[in-house]
């Protein structure tokens, strides 16, 4: 969910882009982070730990906590809090430690 | 590699603060900071400051780095600005090595102010990793930067000044806030933010704290426990709470790592909320050249952060040979200011901590 009207705040958005989660066609704003894109449709599992297979979801939101990585076109353990979104992202979610192809 | 008289390490309000007053002495300064803007964490920050003016108090801290970018404009021969760029070591020869947009930079100053802040505690519980459950300044940053709602309804853990200015943001942002939990028999913060939530409906439960979250995929419900005067557990209270966010915000801790890979003398001070460099009257640490201010130095607040990186900035100028003709001057005024800001009951604490760091 976004906020539509905030007593003290306006929020400067950059152009509608289109990205793929999961292979789902989604919509966000560019340059906001991925995960914040995610978040406003609902989505707060982000992927699942090495060991034990977690649920993972974003807990510092500055690039801090490596709890939202994620696999971004193609690149795992992206930290999805700070990485901006653009048009055309594929946006998987991550499970254990990721590959690298 | 890249050379500089002075790197400033963290662009919030210390760093700048730092850059500015180094430049203002003739030093040439690289502020280097990890996010797209300058700000730290003031920019998220919609609540008015306190202090006086000359750290900007009645201002909200959304609009002081503007302020700051502004006053920066007048040194912007002297200063250059690095964003985006992560600070990854710190090492004996005093290189600094830096990662921007994917490439690998090394930087060689003369001396370093390092003004890295703090991150977020976090209270042990079963299934405190649940998605659903964050951090307070990661709530603010989704809700006040990106204008995203965290969820439905959320439940704040920790009453401290961020607990209760977060609660009030989450109702301005239309959030319910189920309530607010802190393990102590008073809250923390000041009273104002606690009598601005109360009357929004928002229940302050002192003694309280969560031993259990709930939820399969995601956070459903939380199990909290009432306290006794001790903060010990009473058997037998505990009962359940529906909500789709845990907010915490038990404390933050300085982000010492810079100072401990480059060897400076680190001490846990209780009081300044971690381990914090062993420093002098002009912030400068063990190590001659290598200045600190802000949360990184201890837990405090903007304003302090604001006037520790002005005198930071100002004497590790100095330490090169750039003095500002009114070092005396500037350096009694920083210091007058700190002791203001750190004066009365509500500042009792820091000065217990800073007597025990600072020599």
């Amino acid at each position: 969910m976004r906020i539509e009207s905030h007593p003290i705040l306006t929020f400067k958005k950059g152009r509608k882009v289109k990205f793929t989660y999961n292979g789902k066609e989604m919509e966000g704003y560019e340059g906001e982070p991925i995960a914040a894109a995610l978040h406003a449709q609902g989505v707060k599992v982000l992927g699942y730990s090495p060991n034990r297979h977690r649920p993972r979801g974003f807990y510092c939101a500055i690039g801090n906590c490596s709890s939202c990585l994620m696999v971004v076109n193609g690149k795992p353990n992206v930290r999805t809090c700070v990485e901006k979104l653009t048009e055309g992202m594929v946006v998987e979610t991550q499970r254990g430690k990721g590959d690298l192809k | 590699m890249i050379k500089t008289d002075i790197a400033v390490i963290g662009g919030g309000p210390a760093g700048i603060c730092a850059a500015i007053d180094a430049a203002a002495s003739g030093a040439r300064v690289l502020l280097i900071d990890r996010n797209s803007q300058l700000g730290g964490q003031l920019i998220k920050q919609t609540h008015m400051f306190f202090g006086s003016q000359k750290q900007h108090a009645s201002k909200r801290g959304i609009d002081i780095p503007g302020i700051l970018a502004e006053e920066m404009k007048k040194y912007q021969d002297k200063i250059e600005v690095m964003l985006d760029a992560t600070v990854l070591g710190l090492y004996e020869d005093w290189v600094l090595t830096v990662e921007q947009n994917g490439k690998y930079k090394k930087i060689a100053p003369r001396a370093i102010v390092v003004a890295t802040g703090a991150s977020e505690r976090f209270p042990a519980f079963p299934n405190n990793d649940l998605p659903g459950i964050y951090g307070a300044g990661a709530v603010q940053t989704l809700m006040n930067v990106y204008g995203v709602l965290p969820g439905e309804s959320v439940f704040m853990v920790g009453a401290g000044n961020i607990g209760l200015i977060v609660s009030y943001q989450l109702l301005q942002a239309g959030v319910k806030v189920k309530g607010v939990i802190c393990r102590s028999p008073k809250y923390g913060g000041y009273a104002v933010h606690a009598s601005k939530i109360r009357r929004m409906g928002v229940p302050i439960m002192p003694q309280h704290r969560v031993i259990y979250a709930h939820g399969k995929e995601k956070l459903e419900r939380i199990t909290l426990i009432k306290l006794d005067e001790n903060k010990k557990e009473i058997p037998g209270t505990e009962f359940d709470i529906e909500t789709d966010v845990l907010c915490i915000s038990t404390g933050l801790t300085p982000l010492g790592e810079l100072l401990w890979q480059i060897g400076c003398e680190m001490k846990f001070i209780r009081e300044l909320s971690g381990h914090v460099p062993i420093r002098n009257e002009e912030m400068e640490t063990s190590i001659p050249g290598i200045f600190v201010a802000g949360d990184v130095a201890g837990i405090e607040e903007a304003s302090s952060a604001m006037v520790e990186g002005r005198l930071a900035g100002l004497c590790c100028a100095k330490r090169l040979g750039f003095v500002n003709p009114d070092f005396d001057e500037l350096k009694q005024d920083y210091l007058k200011q700190l002791h203001d800001l750190r004066s009365g009951p509500e500042g009792d604490t820091i000065r217990k901590g800073l007597a025990k760091i600072v020599i």
